[in-house]
Order: C-alpha cells, then structure tokens, then sequence
C-alpha cells in the first residue's frame, strides 16, 4: 500500500519515473546535518576534567569541558554484562532535560563492574573484564576513548574530535526583545559584553548560522523553538574495511564510503517510489552497525530517535584490489581502517559497543538489548495472498476458491485500506463488506486467516467513534500551538494518535477486543502501514517536527512513532485472546526494537528485476540489526511484473522470511493462476517448496525468538573468516544450513553461486548432487526453480504432505534429510509446538529434539526434558544424503529393534529409509549397518 | 496414527435404494477397481513398480504417481474418489484427505481427521436436481425463445436483404434520374449564364461611364480647393499644403517632392491637372472631409473592447467601464446599472459607410429573369433527386454494415442491434448497447465513462460467443484504457445481471439471453442420472 491515486502534494510524478528526491532533504538542506558537516576532522575542543572522576561499581562518570565555550559535558561510561559497553554523553546542566529515548531497552541493561587500572594527567585507564585483557583508556586533552584487546585497538571514539554538542540555550534575540523582531544577531553577538566572556566567542561562532532557530523546507517551516541541539560523534575501526547494517536503504549489504556524496539518513519516510542504491531514507530506521573483519565482529547501537545521519569514510576505500595487494606484499600499507561518524539532530549520545567477537556473540549481545524476533505464529511464515485490493466479499471468496482449484496453498489473504468505510480504521464498508464474519468463517472453514490495514491517521470526522474518543481522551499529537495536530491522509484531513503515551497505547489495544472491533474474529490480524507517519501535506510528507508529544517535541520521537504502533497493536491482539494467542501485525515504519512485535516488509517496491535484487541486501540488513520477519512485495508493488518476473520473485519470495504478493490498485490482476497452466505450475511448485520446509523456517524463528541469531543471513556470518564472502548479497543463508541463490536475472540460464567453507560439502537440495564447499559454481537454471543447496552436516526436516494451509498440516509426518559432511556427520533440530499460542513459553508446551548423525547413527534426544506437549506428527521417511549402501538399517525404540526397508540411489549416494514411523518427539536411534 | 492399512469395505447405494457391499481400497473409483486385487501383489498405475498389497493406503507413498495411496494423503500428486452417493461423485487431490475440512458430500475424506462432517450429498442432490431442473426449464424455455430470436433473425436477415435489392435497385433508377436532371439543368443554365452575363456587362460599362463622370467632378473640386489663390494653376506652394499628398509621409513634403508630383513644372492649369490627378487620387483628402474632424481609419475605443464571453456572467470590470463613461452622474451605481442593463447596444458609434456612390445594379429584364427561374427549377431539381440518392446510400451503408456484424451461426444475437440495456448500482448506472459500447455513468450527477466499444467475440474456440470483448473506453490515469468482458448466459429474458471491477478498470459484466440457450436434455434423463451407478 502506498502513496497514489490522491492529487494532492507535488509528490505524484508519473508513474515511469522514480522518486522525487526534490522532496527529500539532502545533508545541505537539513540545518544540523549541514553544520555538523562543516565541522572536519581535527583537533577536538573538549578536555576531559580527570579530576571529576567518579567510579562506583556500575559505573564511571566524569565531566568534558568544551574548551571554546566552557559548556561542561557529562560522559557516563558503563560495563554491560555480555561484552558490551555504554558511553553516554549528557550536558552537565541542561537548560531543561534532553530527551532520552524509552521502551527501546527491554529493560535497565545490568552492569558489571568497572575498575581503574592507572590514571595520570593524560589520563585514566579502566579495565574492562580481565577475561580478555579488554581495557577501556580515557584520553583528557583531547577527549577521547579506546577501548583496547591486549595491544590492539578495538575502536576509538572522538579520535577525529568530531565530538559536538550543541547545549539548550536560550534565544539571545527573543531575551532581548520578547517580541522576537528580527534584529542583527551578528552586531548583537559581536558586541556582548565582556563578562558573559564564556559564551561570547560562541556567539560570534554559532549564532550567525542559519537555521538554528527556524528553518525552511519547501513551503514548510520549522519552528524549532528549543534551537540548535544536535550532537555527533566519530568511531575509528581500525582493522576493519565491511561496515553493515544502519537500514532501512535500498543499497547493498556492504555499506559504502559517503566522501563527497550524501551521508546515509535515517528518519522513517513514506517515499513514493523509492531509487534504488542509494542513501535516502526510508520508511524504517535501526541505528545500528555491525563491523566486521576476519577476525572480529563488532557492533555500534547509537540510540536516537530522532533524525540521523551517518558518514562512513574509509582509508582503503579507494584503492584497488591490486593496490592493497601491492601494500600487502610491500608491507607498506597503513592498517585499514574505516571512520564512522553519527549525527542526530536532538538527544543525547547514548552508544552501546557491542565487542563481539563473533557475528553470533554481536546478535546475542545486541538481542540482550532490545529483545529478539516475536515468535511469529506458523501461519505467518506460510504464504499470504494482497493485493490492493480485493474488491469485496464475493472477490475474497473467488481468490481463495481460486487457490483451491488451482491446487496452491495460502494461509492469510490481506485487505488493503479499501475494505473499510471511507478510511475509517477498524469499520468495514458496508456495500463491499457487509458481512465480515461470514467471510471470516468461511477463511476459517479452510483453516486460512486474513490481514486487515489498520492505519495510525484517523480521521476528522464527528461521526466516528474512534476519532472522538481519541480527542475526547485526548489523544492527538498536538501541533505547535497546542491544537488537535491535523495533516491530510487517505481519509482526507486525519489525526495522529499520540502512540508515545502508555495511555494511548492501551486504548488503542483496548480497540482489537471482539466486542469493539465490530466484525473482526481470531482469523483475523492486523497491519499497520503508512506509521512513519506519512503525512501528505507535510513536510518530506511526514509530521512537522515542532509538533507536540506532550512536553517533547516530535523531532524527538520521529523514528519512533511506527515502533509504537505495532507495539500497541500487537498488544491488541495478544490481549483480544486472553494473552493466550501470539499476535501476527506488519508494520511499514520501524525503529530498533520493532522486532519484538512482528513483521516487516520493505514498502511500496517495483516490478522490476532490480527491486527484486535489492530484497536480499535489503531483509539481509533488517536481520543483522534484529528484525529476522522482513519481506518483499512479491512480484513488485508499482508497475506490472513481466511472467518471468512474477515466477523469479514468487521463487525468491519463497525462500525469504516474509512471504506476500501485494499489488498496486492500478496494476491489472495477478493471482498466481492467471499467466497461463506452464506458469501456474511453476509458481505452485514454488509456494509447495515453501510448505515443506516450513518445519525448518519455524524452527529457525524459534531460535531467533530465543537466541536472537538472524535467520536470513549474510554469508559472512557463518564463515566470518572467508573474505570471499563479505560482499556478497546476491545469494544468503537461512539458517545456517540452506543456501539459496536466487535467480534475478531476466532471461538467465544459469547463475555462479559461491559455496563457502573449506572442506565443506554442499548438497543441491533439488537434484541432491553434492559440491565441494569454497568454490564458485556455474550452475545452470531453467524456469523451475532457483538453486538451493543443503549445507553437508545438516539434518533439515521438512513435511513433504503439502496442504491448502500450514494448519492443515500440523498433525503431518516428516520426513529427515540428513546431508552428511565429509566426516559423515549430521546435526540438526525439531521443534514441535501448537503453532500458534504463547504456551510453548508460558507452560513449556514443545517438543525440542536434538538430532545427530555420527557414526552411522541417527538418533534424537530431547533438549527440554521439563518441557510436555503432545504431538501426533511422526516421522514418514528418512533421506540421507552422501550416504553408502547399508547392509542394513535398524531402528531402536523403546527397548526393541525393528528392521526397516530402505532404499539407495547409487547414482547420488542417497539413502531413503521407508516409513521408520516413530513418533517425532519419542528418542530413537536408527542404525545403518 | 494412520498407519494402519486402510483397506476398507463400504456400502454404496444406488439410486435404487438397495445396498450393494463392493471390496475395494478407499478412494479408488470402481472404474479403478480392477488394479487393486486384494491379497495380490500391486503394480502401480504407471508401471513403474510393484509392490505388496499391504502397501497400498499404508500412508506411506510407494508409487510414483501416487496410486498406491488413493486413500491417504501420503502421496504429493495423489487423487482419491468421492463416491458421493446421492449426488455426483468426484476426485479431490489427496492432500485432501483429513485435513479437517470437509470436502466430499459423502464426509469420507475425512475418516481420521476429527473434523465433524456431514453427510450432506443427498440434499445437495435435490439442490443439484432443483437447480438443474430449473436451468433446464430455463434453457427450455430460453431454447423456444432462441428459435423465435432465429426466426426473427431470419425474416429480419430476409427483409434486410430484400430491403437491400430493393434499395439498390431503387438506388440504380435514382442514379439514372440524377444524371437525366443534371444533364437538364446543364441545358437550362447555359442560356441562363449568358443572359446574366450580358446583363452583367452592360452594368459594368454603365458604371464605368458614371464613374468616371464622378472623378472628373471629383478632380474639377479638387482644383478648385487646390488652387488657393484662383488663379487657374495649382502651384508648389498650394499643393504643399496638402500634407496627406507627401510621398514619403515620414518626412517634410518638400518643394521638389511636390514639383515632381506636378510633372516636374512650378505650376499646372486645369488640363495638365489631369495628369497630376492620377498620382494624387488615391492619398488626396477634400478639404470639406479634412474639415468634419473624423478620422475614419479610426475605430472607436468600446469596438475594441471583447465581447463578454457567456461563462463569465457577471465581468467584474463592466460597471467601472460604465462609471468612466458617466463620469459626471451622480447615481446611485445599482440604479444606473440597472437602467444600463435597458439601453440599446452603441451601434451608432461604428464608422460611417464610405459614400456609396454606385448605384444598385438594375433588375434583370424580363427575358433573362424568367431563363433565371428555369434554370433554378432545374437545380432544385437536381439537388432533390441528389439528396434522395444518398439518403438511399446511406440506408444501404447502414443495412451493409448491420449485415457486416456476426450475430451468431444462426443470427441469435441479432436482435441484441441498436439495443441497451442498463444495470443500476449503488453508485453508477451501467448501459450495455450490444455490438456497440459499454458506459457507465454516476448515479447522482458527473459525466458518462466509455467502458469500452465492441470489439470481437472473444469466448474460448468451441463457444466463441458466450463471451464478448469491449475495448479501447476512456483511458484510465497511470493505467489502461478501460475494457469491459460481458459473459453471457442463458436466461429467458435479456438482463445485464451484474458488473464488477475485478482488475483496475477491466471491468466485468453478466448478462442472460435466451440466444446462448442450448437445447436442454430432456427433463426425464434428469431425475434419474445423477448418481455414480
């Protein structure tokens, strides 16, 4: 869903063309950015006042002292447990609070203690943990922190001296004349009189910058009557040359050097149309950076919700690969190195390094943080049918009897804003949809589900109940002067909900129950969309940032308003059953953190064939920062896919973790049916291959449920030492035992996928033939399906019985595939729950097995003991991969052993043991003799 | 668990009523049931292997193409059989199979799956009975109609076709009579043209005469003002005064420009005049006209004013216009206007007509006058029987392409021509005009959208025209022009029953006639072949 058919803002340009970056703010055009800018690397102005030292046991505290304006700083320095440290930089004694950001942090991060190893004049030196010899070495004049391993330099922060804070003050021309009259600032800085010394050189600095106090965007003004209040800091990586992460862009996994072009932003923005590999903004924002080299991975959580900037620089961003081959072998070369520097318009810094040191330990650390993945229900990672829209209840009923006499599965079919009455959140039009529970139950008679929008802009309209509760309550974000905030959105004039207040929230969650969401039931979920918010008359076609949350300032909430919104649906939802069934909601904006309360999905994308290559880095990205439910529009949002494409993307979207098709209202149909018996088949095969491996995606969001490990992942996180892998987006792992090298090429016959690891075998999990790992492999495609291989070592289970829906299916067997590794060992997990309640956590309802192949062995052991749950699934048929014809198979269970049959194809070394039948969550032990 | 062989012996009843126990394995048809011999080994429908019968509906797939677990879902490409007794029996996928909906009538794909069905086949045969019975006396009666729609298309063909002969020999006679009358009034205009012509001519030389009576009259004054002093010459000086006369306007007319105008001499008397007329003519103003202060080349200031344009009644500039004009009134501006609005138009403000000094041209005489009107009767004639020619044309054209269109093997549609038939919605009136175009117009107010205009039959090639294309309509912003799909179904009257918008403006109509009725089977064979044996 997106921005179109209104004619209003300039925003609509024709449709061949991409997005109108007149309507974004550019580094030069946003007055912060702009001026933080100017600032180069040098010199920094602020000392560390040593003497202000405090060390408690959580904590050090210590003051800076800008050295041009004497404002005094506060820099609060934390040892976090899991290998991570806090650097929090406040002013000493603000005009009045600077704004820090809430529920982001599941909770107080806990401490561990820090302890002063050395200090002298130059400095203090802090031990960060003798585990690792990590210190933590504060530099006084300049200001400046290393955190140091041994005698190597981790990260180094203020080492540039770009340090800067720009302190409350008040409006010097306002103080002198209330009225505001717009009198020669300069002369009146230039002329202060001596005894207000401090911040006479400041004055004559700062206040003849432009828009400090007000600034100007197209026709809109910002009022900015707290004035100038930004920071940035610098962080050196030495060592380190791939930086990833910061989303939402649509550019490539590895982040690229900004010198001489735009930094990339981040502020949740509804663009229409959006370009591809650049540094825009888009409609989410996670703060976050992971750095990584052969031997470490790093993180950076610069927590600010406000609008932020990010400049990457890098000392060997220029060379070539010969030319640093040449430093190599010469030993001339300086150590790579890449600079970051964050700048955020208001708040304080407030920076979480995550010292790893493997991708894995980053994950964990930063899941500690802000939560891991919501454990979506199965239903969630099946296949969902959009598209806006479907036209009423009779369209709904023919698209799901479609998948049915076409023989595809589906589990939730979606309804776009049409559905409601006029825009009118949580109501139905009562031509189109007069009936909604009828259509509910006969979705439900199938065992399928639906989505429907539900959007944050309410609209102005006496006439609807949501709308007046809300203002009778209360609830609008205010504008600058204290009214109701009004903008224009698809209702026409709209409000905004104040989602930061906990009250609001909870009303707002209070709307989903069955008895006020009048024709909702349990099958139906919920999506949040245009919550950056999208604002169509104001500026960058959001929210003004003068306008009011409470006290604070939307400028300080901005990236963090779509992260309520889901926060606060979701917990509709959980709430509506009782706290009894996990809620499924999608949202558009995001923020660190969102990952606790769904999906997301990368916006309004195109049908072309490279928006459907920019989904990989673009979900690639989303999980290295926590997000693991990410999706693209299949088949592309604007435009019309060619066949081609819509098979292409229907293959990829098959293999990543949020699987929808949508479609823009003006495209003509396409229900996978519609391109002719060849293509229908094709696009079958597809979704059945997502089907079967369901077992396996559940699996995988259970542990990034638990462990906060990403499923869709970069291959550089599984083999962090092969730099082969550590620009590569064009193919991804989920998991760590498939690979997946989607076609995304128009007209391919073939593609070169690279498998990774020494020693290392991979099996084609279509043809079962088996490749040598570290090797790139031209590998021809047909229309069929996209290569996929199963990574040696692995068991992955699938349920090969494919159904009209994953409920259908949950009394299924499986079937193992046991991909042998070149030592003939196999592991692999199954985890068994209802699929849909909280239970597994609240009552440890699950069955969570451990299976192992390892000396012609395959057995299961259970990996919670404690835990119950009772299910009827078994286990159909046992595939071993890279196996030898066995005399014999035998299977152990309950004190007996039972001959089984099985049979091998010499011709791939596979091994099918027929029907073993144990139960799935039983211990067994299957012998090869 | 469903592991157990699921070989199972189950009781069909036959319309009859009588029930009649057959062996076979669940969800094989007993067409089928010759391959599954029990107790003996099973080859697979394929061929490709063979295997113990205690394998078949062992919930473990064996057979490639899935036949030896037509009873589980074990098997991916799988089918299982509904008897369906009491109604019509099927083949669902056997992914199917107990996955706790209810998909055969009969409830036996779900035998393990929990789901509660209901045998409902027995009354879903009635329903079928019902409404195949009513499709029936539908399509029966629709069918009668359809043989009157042909009968009419017929005798309509028939007439369109006589109407055609007739029309073209009609057509023949009327060409015939056009040439014969233009040939008539050939003859009667040529006599006509040379009297007119002479009458012409003697006016012509009659005005020459009084025109140059005039001139010489003209140029007679003209001496007369130019000679200042009466002396009987024209001199320099004296014509110097008349500065209209300067050849180069832009400059002073100097003496010698002026002695050249005179033919190169100080001064000319009378006769020599003549001369120096011819060159001065043309620029020569009389003095009496100098005098009235008129300047004809002059337009009045309100002519250049435009016209007020009908889409804007009330210009907001037109009472200070009238202000300026009345400068010194002093009423009230709404009387004034109000008496304003009386006045007759400023007419007489356009210049004077130049001096008419040619008289009408004289009646014609009596001869040339009555070879006039012959000649007129005979162009009236003419013209008459032209007219009548294409009107005959035009009837043919439109009989032509009536004929052109394909209404069908036997002209069913034919009647559909020049007709429309509208469908009102909630928002929009729809109006189908069959073979010509498809609209849809707002129910309270705004203008009509072309929906599409008739392109071809466009049903699938044993039932082209069950379905008929509309295309190329009002283009759509950022999208396609609109086209419309009308399905056509059989019905006893001629009804648009419904119209959707399924894709972004393709949209969809429904619409019953009695020409797609087939010949239904005969109501007898009905009540009884609706069950499997």
């Amino acid at each position: 869903m997106g921005l179109l058919v209104l004619a209003c803002v300039s925003l609509f340009v024709t449709s061949s063309v991409a997005v109108d970056r007149g309507n974004f703010k550019t580094c030069d055009q946003s007055a912060f950015c702009k001026r933080q800018r100017a600032l180069k690397a040098g010199q920094s102005p602020y000392r560390a006042l040593l003497e202000t030292l405090e060390l408690s046991d959580s904590r050090v505290t210590l003051q800076l002292i800008n050295d041009n304006n004497k404002v005094r700083l506060l820099l609060e320095l934390y040892r976090l447990q899991g290998n991570m440290t806090r650097v929090k930089i406040n002013e000493l004694k603000p005009l009045k609070p600077r704004f820090e950001v809430p529920d982001v942090l599941v909770s107080d991060p806990p401490t561990e203690p820090l302890s002063l190893v050395s200090q002298d004049d130059n400095g203090v030196v802090l031990s960060l943990g003798a585990a690792r010899q990590q210190r933590l070495i504060v530099s006084a004049r300049p200001f400046r922190l290393d955190i140091v391993e041994g005698p190597e330099v981790l990260m180094s922060l203020n080492s540039r001296g770009l340090l800067a804070f720009e302190h409350l003050r008040v409006r010097k021309d306002t103080q002198a004349n209330p009225e505001g009259t717009e009198t020669k600032e300069n002369v009146d800085g230039a002329e202060e009189p001596v005894e207000v010394k401090e911040t006479a050189e400041e004055g004559a600095k700062d206040e003849d910058v432009d828009g400090m106090w007000e600034e100007t965007f197209k026709s809109h003004t910002d009022s900015k009557p707290n004035g100038p209040t930004s920071i940035s800091l610098d962080f050196s990586l030495p060592g380190v040359e791939h930086v990833y992460g910061i989303p939402e862009h649509a550019d490539n996994l590895k982040l690229k050097t900004t010198d001489g072009g735009e930094p990339y932003r981040l502020y949740n923005l509804d663009v229409f149309q959006y370009e591809l590999y650049n540094p825009m903004a888009l409609y989410g924002a996670v703060p976050v950076m992971l750095a990584h080299n052969a031997v470490r991975t790093m993180g950076l959580f610069w927590l600010n919700a406000a609008e932020t900037w990010v400049d990457i620089s890098s000392n060997t961003a220029g060379k070539t690969v010969f030319g640093k081959m040449l430093d190599y072998v010469q030993g001339a070369s300086e150590t790579p190195q890449t600079d970051v520097r964050w700048i955020s318009e208001s708040g304080i810094i407030d920076v979480f390094i995550m010292l790893g040191p493997t991708p894995s330990d980053v994950f964990a650390q930063y899941a500690s943080l802000t939560g891991t993945q919501s454990f979506p229900p199965i239903a969630a990672l099946a296949y969902h049918q959009c598209r806006w829209n479907y036209n009423d209840q009779e369209d709904v009923q023919a698209v799901d009897k479609g998948f049915d006499e076409h023989d595809i599965p589906y589990d939730f079919i979606w309804l776009d804003i049409e559905h409601t009455d006029g825009k009118r959140y949580f109501t139905w039009d009562p031509h189109k949809f007069p009936n909604p529970k009828d259509m509910l139950q006969n979705i439900k008679d199938k065992r399928r589900k639906m989505v429907a929008i539900v959007d944050p802009h309410i609209k102005v309209d006496s006439g609807y109940k949501i709308h007046n509760e809300i203002r009778n309550q209360n609830f609008y974000i205010k504008n600058k002067d204290g009214g109701d905030y009004e903008g224009w959105c698809w209702p026409g004039s709209a409000g905004y909900p104040d989602f930061t207040k906990v009250e609001m929230r909870d009303w707002w969650a209070s709307m989903f129950a069955y008895d006020q969401y009048e024709g909702s039931m349990e099958n139906l979920y919920t999506w949040n969309d245009m919550n950056e918010p999208s604002v169509f008359n104001g500026p960058e076609v959001t929210m003004h940032k003068d306008a009011k949350h409470g006290d604070w300032e939307h400028r300080d909430f901005h990236n963090l308003y779509g992260f309520y919104v889901q926060m606060a649906t979701a917990d509709g939802l959980i709430r509506r059953s009782g706290g009894v069934e996990r809620p499924f909601v999608l949202t558009r904006a995001f923020f660190a953190g969102s990952q606790r309360y769904g999906a997301v999905w990368t916006g309004d994308n195109a049908a072309e064939w490279d928006h459907l290559k920019i989904s990989i880095p673009m979900c690639l990205s989303l999980g290295l920062v926590g997000i693991s439910l990410c999706g693209a529009d299949v088949g592309g949002f604007f435009k019309t896919p060619s066949t081609e494409l819509l098979v292409r993307w229907y293959q990829t979207g098959a293999y990543q973790p949020f699987f929808r098709a949508h479609a823009h209202l003006d495209t003509p149909r396409r229900e996978p049916w519609l391109f002719g018996p060849e293509n229908t088949a094709l696009i079958r095969e597809a979704v059945r291959q997502r089907y079967t491996l369901l077992p396996y995606w559940y699996q995988q969001f259970y542990l990034a449920h638990t462990t906060g490990q990403p499923v869709m992942r970069p291959l550089w996180v599984e083999y962090p030492k092969d730099s082969a892998t550590f620009n590569m987006d064009d193919q991804f792992l989920i998991g760590k035992d498939l690979l997946v090298h989607p076609v995304t090429e128009e007209g391919a016959r073939g593609v070169t996928a690279y498998l990774p690891g020494h020693g290392e075998v991979w099996y084609d999990a279509h043809t079962f033939q088996k490749h040598n790992g570290a090797q790139s492999l031209y590998i021809p495609v047909t229309m069929s399906s996209i290569p996929v291989f199963q990574r040696g070592g692995s068991i992955i289970p699938r349920k090969l019985r494919v159904r009209r829906s994953s409920s259908c299916m949950e009394s299924d067997p499986y079937t193992l595939y046991v991909a042998l590794s070149p030592q003939r060992t196999a592991e692999g997990e199954l985890y068994i729950d209802d699929g849909h309640t909280f239970n597994f956590n609240t009552k440890k309802e699950f069955v969570h097995r451990s299976l192992t192949f390892a000396n012609n062995v395959l057995s299961s052991r259970n990996l919670c003991p404690e835990c119950r749950f009772s299910s009827p699934a078994w286990i159909e048929k046992v595939v071993i991969l890279g196996s030898s014809n066995p005399r014999k198979v035998n299977l152990k269970m309950d004190g007996k052993e039972t001959a089984l049959e099985f049979e091998f194809d010499a011709s791939v070394s596979v091994l099918t043991v027929r029907k073993p039948g144990m139960s799935a969550g039983a211990d067994w032990m299957l012998q090869l003799l | 668990m469903s592991r157990a062989c699921l070989l199972l012996a189950f009781s069909l009843y036959v319309s009859t009523g009588c029930a009649v126990e057959v062996q076979r394995p669940r969800g094989v048809p007993l067409t089928k049931r010759q391959f599954y011999e029990e107790n003996k080994p099973f080859t697979c429908l394929d061929g490709s292997r063979t295997i113990p019968f205690d394998r078949v509906n062992d919930d473990y797939c064996d057979c490639k193409d899935g036949s030896d677990e037509p009873g589980t879902a074990a098997c991916p490409n799988g089918s299982f059989h509904c008897t369906n007794a009491g109604y019509k029996p099927t083949f669902i996928p056997s992914s199917r199979i107990n996955d706790g909906i209810c998909d055969c009538c009969d409830t036996t794909d779900e035998y393990n799956s929990g789901a509660v069905c209901q045998n409902t086949c027995r009354e879903l045969g009635r329903q079928e009975r019902e409404a195949l019975q009513k499709q029936a006396e539908i399509a029966q009666e629709g069918f009668l109609l359809k043989q009157q729609l042909i009968q009419e298309a017929k005798r309509q063909q028939e007439e369109k076709q006589g109407k055609m002969t007739e029309l073209q020999n009609n057509r023949k006679t009327m060409e015939e009579k056009v040439e014969a009358l233009r040939t008539v009034k050939e003859v009667a205009e040529q006599p006509e043209k040379e009297a007119k012509e002479r009458h012409h001519k003697a006016w012509e030389e009659q005005k020459a005469i009084i025109r140059a009576e005039k001139d010489k009259a003209k140029m007679a004054e003209a001496f007369l003002e130019l000679d200042d002093d009466a002396d009987g010459f024209v001199s320099v000086a004296e014509l110097q005064s008349h500065s209209e006369l300067n050849p180069d306007s832009d400059e002073a007319f100097t003496e010698a420009e002026a002695q050249g105008l005179l033919g190169g001499v100080d001064k000319v008397d009378t006769s020599s005049f003549e001369t120096v007329w011819g060159n001065i003519k043309a620029k020569y103003v009389s003095e009496a006209q100098a005098d009235s202060g008129t300047a004809p080349t002059q337009p009045p200031a309100e002519e250049n004013r435009p016209p007020v344009r009908d889409n804007e009644p009330y210009p907001e500039d037109e009472p200070v216009d009238d202000e300026d004009e009345h400068d010194d009134e002093e009423e009230d501006e709404e009387d004034y206007n109000d008496e304003d609005d009386d006045k007759p138009p400023p007419s007489v403000r356009t210049p004077e007509k130049s001096e008419q000094d040619e008289e009408a041209m004289p009646p014609y005489d009596a001869e040339t006058q009555a070879l006039i009107d012959a000649a007129q009767k005979t162009r009236d004639d003419f013209d008459e029987a032209e007219r009548a020619l294409r009107e005959v044309d035009d009837q043919i054209k439109s009989i032509e392409k009536e004929l052109s269109f394909d209404f069908g093997p036997s002209g069913e549609f034919t009647y559909l021509y020049s007709q429309c038939y509208e469908l009102s919605t909630s928002e929009y009136i729809y109006k189908l005009c069959p073979f010509n175009r498809v609209s849809q117009k707002p129910k309270y107010g705004g203008s009509e959208t072309n929906l599409g205009s008739w392109g071809a039959w466009a049903g699938p090639e044993d039932a082209k025209h069950l379905v008929m294309k509309y295309e190329h309509g009002t283009g759509c912003w950022q999208g396609p022009n609109r086209s419309t799909t009308v399905k056509l179904t059989c019905g006893k009257e001629t009804v648009v029953m419904s119209t959707s918008e399924p894709s972004r403006c393709e949209y969809l109509m429904e619409f019953t006639t009695p020409a797609v009725c087939q010949k239904p089977p005969s109501l007898d064979s009905l009540q009884h072949g609706h069950t499997e044996l």
